[in-house]
Formats: C-alpha cells, structure tokens, sequence
C-alpha cells in the first residue's frame, strides 16, 4: 500500500461491506417487493403480474383499514404523551439530589426489558381479576363506591375492546426509559449563563422553560418524535403476544405490522403483503418529510 | 430548571417524594414479577395478592421449584421448573440465544468499525453521498422487508436456520456506522499523518491507532445490538422452522401459547431469567450505556 492505491479506491473498499450488504439485503428486496406488489404470488408458484389489483383491494379491505387506524390512533396518542412525560421525568431527573443516578437507572431499566417478556409481565399486570394494576383501582374505587353506593370496577383491560388501546399506550409509557436519558443529556447541554440572563430579565420558571429550554432541545425533540413514528410501524411483539396474533377482541390491538406478517406468512399473500410494505414505507417517507417540514417553524438550531 | 439559588427543605422534601413515587412506579412491574416468580402456583391466584410468598421462610424453596423443577429418586421430572422441564426446553433456547448473539455481535462490530473507518479518515468523492444513503435506511423498517427476505433467504436455502439471524450482520448495522463513524470524525488527523509517515498503510491505522482508541463507542454499539438481538422476536419468528432452534425471545412465548391456565409463576421466572444477562450487561456498563445513548439522540 504506502499511499500508492488512490484514495477512492480505499475508500470504497473500506465501505464496501456495507454495500454489497445494503445491494443484497435491502436494494434487492426493495426491488423484488415492488414487483410482487404487482403480483399475484401465493410462495408456491410463481408471481403472476396482476398491475394495481393488490392495492385496489387494499382500499376496500376492512381489515386493512382497521389495523392502519389502530396503529395511527396508538402514534396520535402515544408520541405526544409519550413526549410530554419523558421531558417531564428528564426534567425531574436532572434535580440534583443524592441517588440521582439510582433514580436514572430504575427509570432506564424497563426500556432494556426483553419486549416478550415485558409483555409478559404486563398481560399478568393487566389480568382482570388477579392483576396488580385492578387490585390497586379496585383499592382506590372501594370507598368510593362505599360512599356513593356504586359498583365501579377496574376495567377487563385486554379482554375489553374499549380498554385494549389505552393498555397499550399505559404500557408504552413504561419504556420511555432511553427517550429518558436522551432528553437529561439534551437538558444539560442548554447552557446555565441563558438560565441565569433570563432570571436576571425577570422571566417566571415556566417562561424560562417556554423561551429558553424548549427552543433549545427542540432538534432532540424532532429527532426522537421521527423515531417513534418509525417505531410505531413495526409495534409487533408486544399486542401479538399479549394479544395474541388476531390482535385481541374485535382486533382493537390489531397492528399495521401484524396484518403484513399474517398475509406474508400464515396466509402465504405475498403480493399483497409486499402492497403492503409499500404502503407503509410510503407512509413512513411522508409523515418524516412533514414533520421535518413542520419544524422548520418551530425548530431552532444553534449556530455552529 | 436550575436555579442559582438553593432550595429549601421543603421542596427538597417534595423532590425526593416525587422521585421515589416516579422510580417506584417504573421499578414495580420488574419487582411484581420477581416476585411471583418465587411464589407457588397457588399463591399467584389470593386476592388480594401479597408482595412475598408466604410463609416467607418457604422463598428458597418455592424459587427452586419454580427456576430448577423437582424430580423424584429416578430423575422424572415430577414439578415443572424454568430450567428442567419436558415440554419447553429452556436450556436449549438459551445456547441458541448465545450463538445468534454472539455470531451476530462479532461480525456487525468488525464490519461497522471498517465501514466507519471508509466513512470519516479516507477522502474520496461520492464519500458523503453513500453515507446519506445509509442514513437514509435506518428510517426503512424491518417489517417492510420481511417479506421479500423471506424468498430471498428460500433461496439461499436459509429458512431454518440461524443464518438470516446473523449472516446479515457481519454487512454492518447503519446505525452503528453512523455512531462510530461520529466519533472516530473527533480523533485528531494528526495521528494518520504520523503513522503515514511510519509507512502505516490505512488498514494498519485503522487496525493499530483507531480501533484501540475508539473502545468505548465500540462497547455503546456492541451494548445496543446485544440488547437487540436478544430481544428480537420478529425476525425468529420468521426465519426459523423448528422448536428445536427457538431464541429465547420465541420459546417464552411457548408458556403462554399452552392450552388452558397460564402458569404465571413459570412465565415470571422464565420472564426473570431472560432479563438476567441485560440487567448485568447493564449493571457492569451502566455508564457507556447511558452516555452512549444520550450521544446517539445528540448528534445528528
């Protein structure tokens, strides 16, 4: 070697691992799956090309709309309340006070949580009648009900289509462990001499909070609000084991994802299934592209 | 916020509360399920239930029934335990576990280090063009491809076997590229030209100077793609055919599948042992693990 093969050439083969990987394992299945997505293709014989059908049936497919509500409904809940108390814990969080790194472990712990058997321990949380969560409201409610005569009771949470969403979304809130940890680092990070102007300005704590801490973690805010929209496209194992793989009663925790899965592989629907896929990559491009476009307003980067 | 002045006892008092009751409410799921992990069967179905096992002197004993199992004098197994039992092979789930882990995590780790080395200390043209394509694919997600995955590993006659576990690994992970690539970009250039000089070829600088140097950013990727792979549920359920070949992720689930009562103390001690290895992953590298993933949602 000895500085004699050209820089271009180096280069590309240090990099060139990741090529051939990202030509075999996602240029090619991209590719392939936008042909069966024009095809009629059981596994068993070969792609038929059909054109449009695959996604014409598609707007008609209740089931199909059913999951790409539930999923949509569980992103418009989860992401902002998500959001909100992650910024919320970080804050807390970043109180000095003895411990503190006891606390932030606890906190960053349930997010390293294997999602089976996170869901696990949540489906025996849940339980309607053996579950902790229902003897703790059923503690809070028996006075109540004592008081007022009435005979409230925690709900049946994933035996009841009602209760499904608002489960998971609960049970979401327990992971935002990482978001956590990503938001305490971004709070450091604002500097003490904007705090300490803006207290000698006069400006309240939630001012302080509005006009200096918010524009500043807003690009860490944008980044973790793009990630959980692409996470919440592959949500999968929890609802499929906590649920079961029809995604509990009346499908109310019935996944965009597992929809994909059940006709890519139980029911063997390749075309349609690869419709799918193109779908919610489609979906995924957009959503990024607008929220990217939205925080143009709202956004603030530092210079440098 | 911060506060120039200190505060008084007070609110300090009702920091700490808000604390605790915070860091409880997180921890309680994990404590729940340790602890109907040593309880017998029974005792998992009293209402109201209890925090321990009763009588509490019994807890080693029930925690070795329901972890280890009991067999009579010929070796039967005559009460189902985590790690002795005839119809889920826990043991068995956790070697194919390792080997997956472990084939996954040494390739994606050599292969994201050299990808990361192409990406930030050797000029060449169309350099930043190809790293935005693979900033681009961390936002393309798993169940997007899946599918045609699937054809393509039936053709490499893979469906079965670990290899679509592991095999893409060792083709680099985009995320951990990009990690690594952000922090070998702060290692000063000096040291190339140095060892240029010395007659270092670019693989000898990547070899002797960068991969040495960049230890803790290569212990944050091998600490999230460990906790991925460990964790994956998705992709074995997929790829593999035969319980025999089953992760962890995938025999754990076997508990709840089975017909009739969910033996919820089993599943809480086989739920216990699976989070074993990341609680002490975590506990031995709590720090790279923290500041790794406060660096990863910093710098974009």
């Amino acid at each position: 070697m000895r500085g004699r093969l050209p820089n271009w050439f180096v280069g590309l083969s240090f990099v060139s691992p990741w090529v051939v990987g990202f030509a075999l394992f996602m240029a090619l299945p991209i590719a392939l799956s936008l042909y069966y997505s024009l095809s009629r293709y059981s596994l068993l014989d070969e792609p038929l090309f059909i054109g449009l059908t695959n996604y014409r049936e598609l707007l008609g497919d209740a089931v199909f709309w059913k999951s790409l509500i539930n999923t949509v409904v569980y992103a418009v809940i989860a992401i902002p309340l998500g959001t909100a108390l992650a910024l919320l814990v970080a804050w807390l969080l970043s109180a000095r006070v003895r411990g503190q790194s006891v606390f932030r472990a606890l906190v960053f712990l349930p997010s390293l949580v294997p999602l089976v058997a996170a869901a696990m321990i949540w489906s025996w949380l849940f339980n309607g009648e053996l579950g902790l969560i229902n003897n703790v409201i059923d503690g809070v409610l028996r006075p109540i009900n004592a008081a007022l005569g009435t005979d409230w009771r925690g709900p049946n949470w994933l035996g009841d289509a009602d209760w499904v969403m608002p489960a998971l979304v609960f049970m979401s809130i327990w992971s935002i462990g990482n978001t956590v940890v990503i938001y305490l680092a971004a709070l450091q990070d604002v500097p003490v001499a904007l705090y300490e102007a803006a207290e000698i300005d006069g400006v309240s704590p939630a001012g302080r909070f509005w006009h200096v801490t918010m524009p500043m973690i807003s690009p860490v805010i944008l980044f973790n609000v793009v990630t959980g929209i692409i996470g919440t496209w592959q949500v999968f194992a929890v609802p499929y084991i906590m649920l079961g793989p029809t995604g509990g009663p009346n499908r109310a925790g019935y996944f965009y994802t597992m929809y994909l899965y059940d006709k890519a592989f139980p029911f063997g629907e390749m075309g349609y299934a690869s419709a799918m896929a193109w779908v919610q990559m489609v979906i995924i491009l957009a959503l990024t592209a607008v929220t990217m476009l939205l925080s143009r307003r709202f956004v603030y980067y530092r210079a440098g | 916020m911060r506060s120039s002045r200190e505060p008084g006892w007070a609110s300090k008092a009702a920091i700490y509360a808000t604390l605790i009751a915070v860091t409880l409410a997180f921890a309680a799921p994990l404590i729940w399920m340790v602890s109907t992990s040593f309880k017998p069967v029974e005792q998992t179905m009293v209402d109201p239930p209890t925090l321990l096992p009763e009588p509490v002197t019994k807890i080693p004993s029930y925690a070795i029934d329901n972890y280890v199992g009991r067999i009579d004098e010929n070796g039967e197994v005559i009460q189902r335990g985590v790690l002795r039992d005839p119809v889920i092979d826990f043991p068995l789930y956790l070697r194919n576990t390792l080997i997956v882990v472990g084939l996954s995590l040494t390739g994606m780790v050599l292969s994201s280090a050299v990808v990361a080395y192409g990406f930030s200390r050797v000029k060449w043209r169309g350099r930043n063009v190809l790293f935005f394509f693979v900033l681009a694919t961390m936002m393309i997600p798993f169940p997007v491809l899946m599918g045609p995955l699937f054809i393509l590993y039936r053709e490499f006659g893979w469906i079965g076997s670990f290899k679509p576990l592991w095999v893409p690994a060792w083709f680099g992970s985009a995320f951990s590229i990009f990690l690594l690539r952000q922090f070998y970009m702060t290692i000063p250039r000096e040291i190339d030209e140095a060892a240029t000089i010395d007659g270092c070829s670019h693989w000898g600088i990547f070899w002797r100077m960068v991969v040495p140097l960049s230890r803790p950013a290569l212990a944050v990727v091998a600490l999230f793609h460990f906790v991925a792979t460990w964790n994956d549920f998705l992709a074995p359920l997929i790829f593999l055919r035969d319980r025999d070949q089953f992760t962890l992720a995938l025999g754990l689930q076997l508990y709840q599948s089975q017909a009739g009562n969910v033996p919820w103390n089993l599943l809480m001690a086989a739920s216990t042992l699976v989070m074993l290895p990341i609680l002490i992953v975590f506990l031995l590298a709590q720090r790279t693990f923290i500041e790794g993933i406060a660096t990863s949602g910093l710098k974009e």
